[in-house]
């Protein structure tokens, strides 16, 4: 398995590889969303006790997934990046933890105009709520200690151990609501039982956190790609791309 | 351990001869508290009700004040980098730092913890609780504060980075902190939480100290 993945160290071929998948992936995305949005946004029959205002989940949910999802795809990298030295991985650190903190503001900001109507207030410092703030710090501090150093390749390592160190609070997000009795609702879907959520409902809702999936992976891709070469700026095979003076 | 020994003598003997280093973090924790009051009004009951918050909130803000110069001045002269250069095992190192920061830093908020109880208006029964969170977080925050200080040793803007990088790790000790306190001042269980605290420091206790020594490897190379 390692032969086959030892290609992919290389920054050119990955840089070559995230330019093929770009299209598709994007393509895709942007399919999925419409489908997943329209069809949730207008389609879906209101819930009995919430109306339409449930609606706001088929972005709520996805970003909120993703931004836990995102933060352990980082967290994957970022070991991968200090176990291995593997270049690329490092890069792909400060790629993805930008769109991480972006999901996290949106399922922040979803949250918060879902819970105007349902509870009565913008914000209540329970636990999910308070542990997905910490998330949005961590994905900022994670940002800000890259750009802290004056060497790029120092900053990329910090980063990728402070990313690893974070990892603890993802359990703590997810069984919040299981381990305190909160205001948040708990999961509408989870993998072993049967949802607790209508299908007419979990199905745009499904296709929505895979748009989101996909969207995320594309803008990996793309600026994973800016990133190989920012970094690699001076290599040979960036200069024979720009052009080759 | 005689290398242990070594280093834990080494910090202590700098701290004896830098006062400024542990004093003014000190003096900070009681200025935050006396401002408090100053802040919200010198009602005793909303003091007493407030007092376990306070407390863990100044605490947090003072361990983070000392942590700013932990590995700085070790930096600056080269001890960092000899250390590295010679291939010794850093543990002993990191290890003597950990507990120079928790001795100097962390025992002494344990011991103005009576003080500042009588300040606050607060019950015998918060008073232990908040005595025995002190004990048992203190030493996470030493933990977290010395592996903050040694990522950020090299970077340019040090001090408002550690506050951003740390500060959100505190959060989940300062949680269990106050929430044992507040139970503990209307006469319900805290062990759970005391509990909790404990896992978490045993935890970071494994583990945090391997992330110190790669920081410091990485900023140091």
């Amino acid at each position: 398995m390692f032969k086959w993945l030892h290609p992919f160290a290389k920054p050119e071929t990955v840089y070559h590889l995230c330019g093929r998948l770009y299209p598709w992936l994007l393509c895709a995305a942007i399919a999925l969303l419409a489908l997943g949005n329209i069809w949730g946004l207008a389609f879906t029959p209101p819930d009995y006790q919430q109306g339409d205002s449930y609606r706001i989940i088929h972005i709520h949910v996805p970003s909120a997934i993703m931004s836990m999802g995102t933060y352990s795809a980082m967290a994957i990298a970022a070991f991968i990046a200090l176990v291995w030295q593997v270049k690329v991985a490092q890069w792909s650190v400060l790629a993805i933890a930008p769109i991480g903190a972006v999901y996290t503001a949106i399922a922040l900001i979803t949250g918060m105009a879902w819970g105007k109507p349902m509870w009565g207030t913008w914000w209540v410092w329970d636990a999910r709520l308070t542990s997905e703030l910490i998330l949005l710090f961590l994905y900022l501090g994670i940002i800000a200690l890259s750009g802290a150093f004056s060497d790029r390749q120092t900053g990329a390592k910090a980063s990728s151990l402070l990313a690893i160190v974070g990892v603890i609070n993802l359990p703590v997000i997810h069984f919040s609501v299981e381990w305190w009795n909160t205001l948040h609702q708990g999961a509408s879907i989870t993998k072993f039982a049967k949802p607790s959520i209508d299908p007419s409902m979990l199905w745009p809702l499904l296709i929505s956190i895979l748009a989101f999936k996909v969207l995320m992976l594309a803008l990996v891709c793309l600026r994973l790609r800016t990133a190989i070469l920012l970094n690699e700026q001076h290599r040979p095979w960036v200069k024979a791309l720009a052009g080759g003076h | 351990m005689v290398m242990l020994s070594c280093f834990i003598k080494r910090e202590l003997r700098l701290l004896a001869r830098q006062k400024a280093d542990w004093l003014n973090p000190l003096l900070f924790f009681i200025i935050v508290l006396s401002l408090f009051p100053l802040g919200v009004g010198p009602e005793p009951n909303l003091l007493r009700i407030m007092a376990p918050g306070i407390v863990w909130i100044a605490a947090l803000l003072s361990v983070l004040l000392a942590a700013e110069r932990l590995f700085k001045d070790d930096y600056r002269n080269g001890v960092m980098e000899q250390l590295v250069a010679a291939r010794q095992p850093l543990l002993s190192f990191v290890l003597a730092k950990l507990v120079a920061n928790w001795l100097s830093t962390g025992l002494p908020l344990v011991l103005l913890s009576p003080l500042v109880a009588l300040l606050l208006n607060m019950e015998q029964a918060g008073f232990i609780a908040m005595l025995l969170t002190l004990l048992l977080g203190t030493p996470l925050l030493s933990l977290l504060s010395v592996m903050g200080a040694a990522l950020t040793v090299s970077a340019d803007k040090g001090g408002i980075l550690l506050a951003l990088l740390i500060l959100p790790l505190y959060i989940p000790l300062l949680i269990f902190a106050s929430a044992a306190v507040e139970a503990a001042s209307m006469a319900l269980p805290y062990q759970g939480q005391l509990a909790i605290m404990l896992a978490m420091l045993l935890f970071a206790m494994a583990l945090i100290p391997l992330a110190v020594i790669s920081a410091i490897k990485l900023n140091v190379s």
